[in-house]
């Protein structure tokens, strides 16, 4: 029974208790000390019940597995299964690749990354660039033969694989052709297109495109429709906000974009007349995380309740499965710093933590070593033990949500949500992602945040240790980093991929490039027909090439 | 005092990496500091920089890297020497390691700047090679 009577009592005894602690706080030290995160917003120096009352517990927060999700996707998060060990690894010739990866699993990384050479990356095979560039920073891999020798016994029928694999998705062409040569069925490979998110590459750290943004859109769509039809354990989308964070997006800002990306891709998808409920299901997300922990657990936790309300309010989607946030977390590089680099081992551990907290499904942890070089195998292995500690020993999986419910965190995430719509809601205004991205609206913001970051650095309001606090002499020669692959190695890939070509049937390459010219310049699907250029032998550079020619080439969309 | 023409630096990625916060914001600093800046999205060839730098008379070339395109700089060194721009002082910042970065300078390179410098030195050192360059 309900006592109203009481209430008005407790109400003023609450409010009395705190006046009393506010004039005591106010009479002690560092009291007139502003806090502000990350995303701008002042901090107080405590949270209670007037900011975070718990009315509306159902439909705020509700339970995991259950809309709108705030507490996890699902039921038994974490205490049931560990999210994924996915550790990015991108180094050499795909020998080197495949070594590094077997040591990694063995250390207890649960699944499968792949990041290509730049090279790669920018749609060309390696006869075609400068060699200094080759296997510096990912692996080399053009061919169905390279990616053989890349996957060597790794079962890729029961063990997850993500892709760093930008339109036109060349690399998963080549697995689901290492597949079909293993006689493995399409329907048992799984895992994740982790770069398709084409904006985020166009608005920030260029990397992961190689057609112009018309075309590429176009692809995105038509790989989205072959994977959910023909690989349906397969993510094709994959909403990329790490990128914006790297470049300077604030994380309120990073998920607001990531978001609104996410809405353009569906509304592209439902101008193709696809159901929601088919396209939604495999979507996934990518994000930063960065150090500052109680933010980056509130972005998730708004991102994750906000998107579960745009999917079944915004697309009406009625499957459950559709609105889930399923998401990738990495540690934050910018974070990382050269002065003192072990100190980084302890800013990941808390940068993962973050990730844990805010529910995630898989995660890369960098390695100490990332700011100096491509990561050496000593500190890729303990980028992993870090992971294997915070799963094993520090009990952190036993409760689900385990700040839920604190009047700081939900408060944090009441107001982080609210700041992420009011910036969707300018980016809608703008006419969408797409328009808000040609207009240099998203770029200008990142470049603002970023540069005031940075000046709060150089005007010591940001304490970085070892750079602008606690410095100390170093040794730059102190610590090892990664050699570059040898000149032996680089001229043997490229002798390989020369005897690839001078072997393989060339009637049926040039009849599986001319069928996707043709399907660039129609409507035909665009994917269908560069898995089957992959499988009649065309290389990564030669599908690239023919796409660049009939959908034109991408030029970052980068201002200062 | 006669009035000094700004230094005139242009801030850009060779090679294939993208990752631009570096250049982007160290452009803004110089461009915030009073300097001429010629910003270049990422990705250029080698023989676009070299005619940028004719076609702007710059003082300084600043190269961004993170990603192993400081690589392709000591052919940035060569291809300015055969324009015969000899003269314009390259800088580079970002991921550099220690072995790499010695090359850098053998080839010539005027300095080498590391993740969690200021910003300033940065600045400081434009000048001091834009006041040497035109002396």
């Amino acid at each position: 029974m309900n006592k109203p009577i009481n209430r008005p009592v407790a109400q003023t005894e609450l409010e009395q208790a705190e006046r009393r602690w506010q004039a005591a706080f106010e009479a002690s030290p560092g009291a007139a000390r502003r806090a502000v995160n990350r995303s701008g917003f002042e901090v107080k120096p405590l949270y209670t019940p007037q900011d975070w009352p718990g009315e509306r517990y159902l439909e705020t927060l509700g339970f995991p597995g259950e809309y709108p999700h705030t507490r996890g996707i699902y039921p038994s998060m974490h205490r049931g299964r560990s999210w994924t060990q996915r550790q990015l690894i991108g180094l050499g010739v795909p020998e080197d690749y495949n070594a590094r990866l077997k040591a990694l699993l063995a250390h207890g990384a649960s699944a499968v990354s792949l990041i290509p050479c730049n090279s790669v990356f920018r749609g060309y095979d390696a006869d075609e660039v400068p060699e200094e560039l080759l296997g510096t920073c990912g692996t080399v891999v053009n061919t169905v033969d390279d990616m053989a020798r890349a996957l060597a016994d790794i079962p890729i029928d029961r063990i997850s694989c993500a892709l760093n694999d930008p339109s036109p998705f060349t690399l998963l062409a080549l697995v689901l052709a290492v597949a079909k040569r293993r006689g493995i069925a399409w329907t048992k490979i799984s895992g994740t297109s982790n770069q398709s998110d084409c904006i985020s590459h166009f608005v920030a750290n260029h990397m992961f495109f190689r057609l112009a943004l018309p075309g590429a859109r176009r692809v995105l769509v038509d790989h989205i429709a072959f994977c959910n039809a023909q690989v349906p354990g397969w993510n094709p989308l994959s909403v990329v906000g790490q990128h914006m964070q790297q470049a300077g997006a604030t994380p309120a800002e990073a998920m607001a974009f990531t978001l609104a990306s996410a809405i353009q891709y569906a509304e592209d998808c439902q101008a193709r007349g696809m159901d929601p409920d088919s396209f939604l299901p495999r979507f996934t997300f990518f994000f930063d995380i960065s150090v500052s922990f109680f933010e980056e657990i509130a972005k998730f936790r708004a991102g994750r309740r906000l998107w579960a309300k745009i999917a079944r309010e915004r697309f009406g989607a009625k499957d459950p499965k559709a609105w889930r946030f399923k998401f990738h977390g990495q540690t934050s590089g910018v974070d990382l710093t050269r002065q003192q680099p072990l100190n980084n081992i302890a800013r990941v551990a808390v940068q993962a933590m973050a990730g844990i907290f805010g529910g995630l499904q898989s995660l890369h942890t960098d390695s100490y070593d990332e700011v100096l070089s491509v990561p050496t195998a000593e500190a890729a292995r303990i980028a992993v033990a870090t992971q294997n500690v915070l799963r094993e020993e520090a009990q952190l999986t036993e409760v689900i949500d385990p700040l839920g419910g604190s009047y700081y965190l939900e408060s944090l995430t009441d107001q982080m949500q609210a700041h992420i719509e009011s910036i969707i809601a300018r980016i809608d205004a703008a006419g969408g992602m797409y328009q808000a991205v040609e207009q240099g609206l998203v770029q200008r913001m990142i470049g603002d945040s970023a540069f005031a970051f940075q000046k709060r650095v150089e005007r010591g309001e940001q304490t970085i240790v070892g750079v602008n606090a606690y410095q100390t002499e170093e040794d730059p020669d102190a610590y090892s980093v990664l050699e570059y692959p040898q000149r032996e190695r680089i001229a043997a890939q490229l002798a390989r991929l020369a005897e690839y070509k001078a072997q393989r049937l060339n009637a049926p390459v040039a009849s599986a490039l001319d069928a996707l010219a043709r399907a660039a310049q129609g409507s035909a699907n665009v994917m269908a027909s560069v898995v089957a250029a992959a499988e009649a032998g065309a290389t990564h550079g030669e599908i690239c090439a023919c796409l660049r020619r009939e959908l034109g080439f991408g030029q970052p969309l980068a201002i200062v | 005092m006669a009035e000094q023409r700004p230094p005139k630096v242009i801030v850009t990625k060779i090679g294939f990496d993208g990752h631009d916060r570096g250049s982007r914001v160290v452009a803004a600093y110089l461009r915030d500091a009073g300097m001429e800046v010629v910003y270049t999205p990422p990705w250029q060839e080698i023989a676009a920089v070299v005619k940028l730098a004719t076609e702007e008379d710059a003082d300084v070339i600043g190269v961004s890297s993170l990603a192993t395109d400081h690589r392709l700089v000591p052919k940035l060194m060569a291809a300015l020497r055969s324009a015969g721009l000899e003269d314009v002082r390259v800088i580079v910042g970002g991921i550099v390691p220690p072995k790499d970065e010695r090359l850098l300078l053998e080839a010539g390179v005027a300095r080498v700047f590391h993740p969690g410098g200021a910003l300033g030195d940065i600045a400081d050192a434009v000048r001091a090679l834009t006041h040497e360059r035109r002396r």
